[in-house]
């Protein structure tokens, strides 16, 4: 069930300019991470990376060692990537998580069905089965989002700020739903903002400013020094930085990533 | 009465051939349409459907008035037009519907030269506005074949189209499924446009395509009932569109176009979700809780 996932030098460019920059750590089997930093710091670029969306530059995401599956990780991206207008029904959503089991022509109906049942009254959704999702407000639509997570039912789940624009009863009864996760030995990475909730609820964090700050467990790293590094490094961004070359202080074996070159800074 | 509805169809192999041609193009237009509409590509059908033309033209100069030829032709262009639009956004950041038009608008743009060089007025005034005269058995044949295509292509990629509609990256992660379902719905609508400009015309195929599509919004928003209605719609606009040009010696393709301009007004007006009459009555009407 659970995996646990390394990053090996991960650097991930966009025109050439680092968004993510030489990354190098590990998100341990059932652990809880929050990926902390400001605007602009690479935080959901590197979420993109661990799923598979974003191309890799250079350096190498592994699972437990050995090419990633992605069929592995659950990704939630944010919401203002995803269609609300879209008029599907809930029950509809909620039912892609079972993509793997049904696929684009199976049924809909028995174990799966009560799968999906079971999920939507985990997070205090059941009776809207039929409703339109258009009808929804954000934190419902967000309650939706994560039944279909739960039917999705991965080792390693990814979460991009789910709790932006969400209410504080929605968050709590969405936080209790990861802390499940977690009890279950499932890995899960959250990019979120509020500090006082990382504080309270994720026991890890990763603190990235393009470059990795610190990456420990919370109370470690969300120091004032390093929150005031971050910040600072943010917003440095230089047009004529030299190409950065990687000296060859990797194992090789790890990396079989193709190279791209990009700019430091 | 009778006479006015039964007679032109009892009486005339022509019209019963158009009769069952735009019944036939009405039930793919329905899903399409709606379809269309939904994922915000409206005007991605007009760009397709100017891209029939080059096609065509060419087909019209290799075998004249011959439907199958400029079926095929159409075919081709208007599928390559929709191929490089979405490779070019695939590779580059550019929205596909900005290359779409770059695209349509070059094959226009060569349709229109083709045409003006080898054909008279009158063969473009067919191209562009159908004629219900041209639908022979062989027409016919194609037009059931293309429209029985899309419609179970349309079956095989509902699920994975309108997943990727409310939320593009979540297939992404579980392979190819997302691209390949939207790359076959473009092939349906290309599909319906072949189908459609015979007896339409290029200008006025897209017309039968999204007036019922719209028009359907203002009854459902839910999307199997919009797709329903859209077809009724659509079918009832083909069959009324031709009582109106055999009565009136109208053209067949405006006239059809027309008719479903009315049903869409008329839904405008009185519809059942979101339509004017709803916006005055909802002012001042709310529920309890």
């Amino acid at each position: 069930m659970n995996a646990a996932l390394n990053l090996i030098d991960v650097t991930v460019a966009y025109h050439g300019h680092p968004a993510v920059h030489h990354i190098s750590g590990r998100f341990e089997k059932g652990s809880l991470t929050a990926i902390v930093g400001p605007n602009g710091a690479g935080k959901s670029t590197l979420l993109g990376a661990l799923a598979g969306l974003t191309r890799i530059n250079q350096g190498a995401v592994k699972l437990d060692n050995a090419p990633v599956d992605y069929q592995k990780i659950a990704f939630l991206r944010q919401l203002s990537g995803i269609n609300h207008d879209f008029p599907l029904r809930v029950l509809e959503v909620v039912a892609m998580g079972a993509w793997q089991a049904v696929g684009a022509w199976g049924a809909i109906k028995g174990k799966v069905l009560e799968r999906i049942e079971q999920a939507l009254s985990r997070v205090g959704m059941q009776g809207f089965e039929d409703r339109l999702i258009d009808e929804l407000s954000v934190g419902q639509l967000q309650r939706v989002l994560f039944a279909r997570l739960i039917v999705q039912n991965a080792p390693i789940i990814l979460l991009d700020e789910p709790f932006n624009a969400v209410d504080a009863t929605t968050t709590a009864d969405l936080l209790n739903v990861i802390h499940d996760w977690q009890a279950d030995g499932r890995t899960v990475v959250a990019v979120l903002h509020d500090l006082g909730m990382v504080r309270a609820h994720f026991p890890d964090t990763l603190l990235i400013a393009r470059e990795l700050i610190g990456w420990d467990k919370t109370e470690t790293v969300l120091t004032p020094e390093n929150l005031a590094r971050a910040q600072a490094n943010s917003m440095v961004w230089h047009d004529t930085a030299s190409w950065c070359h990687v000296p060859g202080t990797l194992e090789a074996a790890d990396i079989k990533a193709p190279t791209g070159s990009h700019r430091h800074g | 009465m009778v006479d006015f509805f039964w007679a032109p169809f009892a009486d005339f192999a022509f019209m019963q051939r158009a009769l069952v041609a735009s019944l036939a193009l009405g039930l793919i237009s329905g899903p399409v349409g709606v379809l269309l509409v939904m994922r915000r590509m409206s005007l991605a059908g007009d760009a397709i459907s100017h891209a029939v033309l080059p096609g065509a033209a060419v087909g019209y100069m290799i075998a004249g008035m011959s439907l199958p030829v400029l079926g095929l032709g159409a075919f081709i262009t208007a599928l390559l037009v929709a191929l490089l639009a979405s490779g070019v956004s695939n590779v580059t950041s550019q929205r596909e519907d900005a290359s779409l038009a770059a695209f349509y608008l070059m094959a226009l743009a060569i349709g229109v030269t083709l045409v003006s060089m080898h054909g008279s007025n009158i063969d473009l005034m067919h191209l562009l506005f159908g004629s219900i005269l041209a639908v022979d058995e062989t027409a016919l044949i194609l037009i059931a074949g293309a429209t029985t295509v899309t419609l179970i292509l349309l079956a095989m990629i509902w699920r994975v189209l309108l997943g990727s509609s409310f939320d593009p990256l979540f297939l992404a992660q579980y392979g190819r499924s997302g691209r390949v379902a939207n790359q076959l719905f473009m092939l349906t609508v290309v599909l319906t446009f072949v189908a459609c400009f015979q007896t339409l015309g290029t200008l006025m195929a897209v017309g039968l395509l999204m007036l019922p599509a719209i028009a359907a919004k203002f009854w459902s928003r839910d999307i199997p009932i919009a797709c329903l209605l859209a077809s009724g719609f659509a079918m009832l606009s083909g069959t009324i569109g031709l009582l109106l040009s055999y009565h009136a010696s109208l053209p067949s393709g405006p006239a059809i176009v027309l008719t479903a301009g009315v049903i869409y007004l008329t839904s405008l007006f009185v519809g059942t979700h979101d339509s004017l009459l709803i916006h005055t009555i909802r002012s001042t009407r709310h529920r309890e809780s």
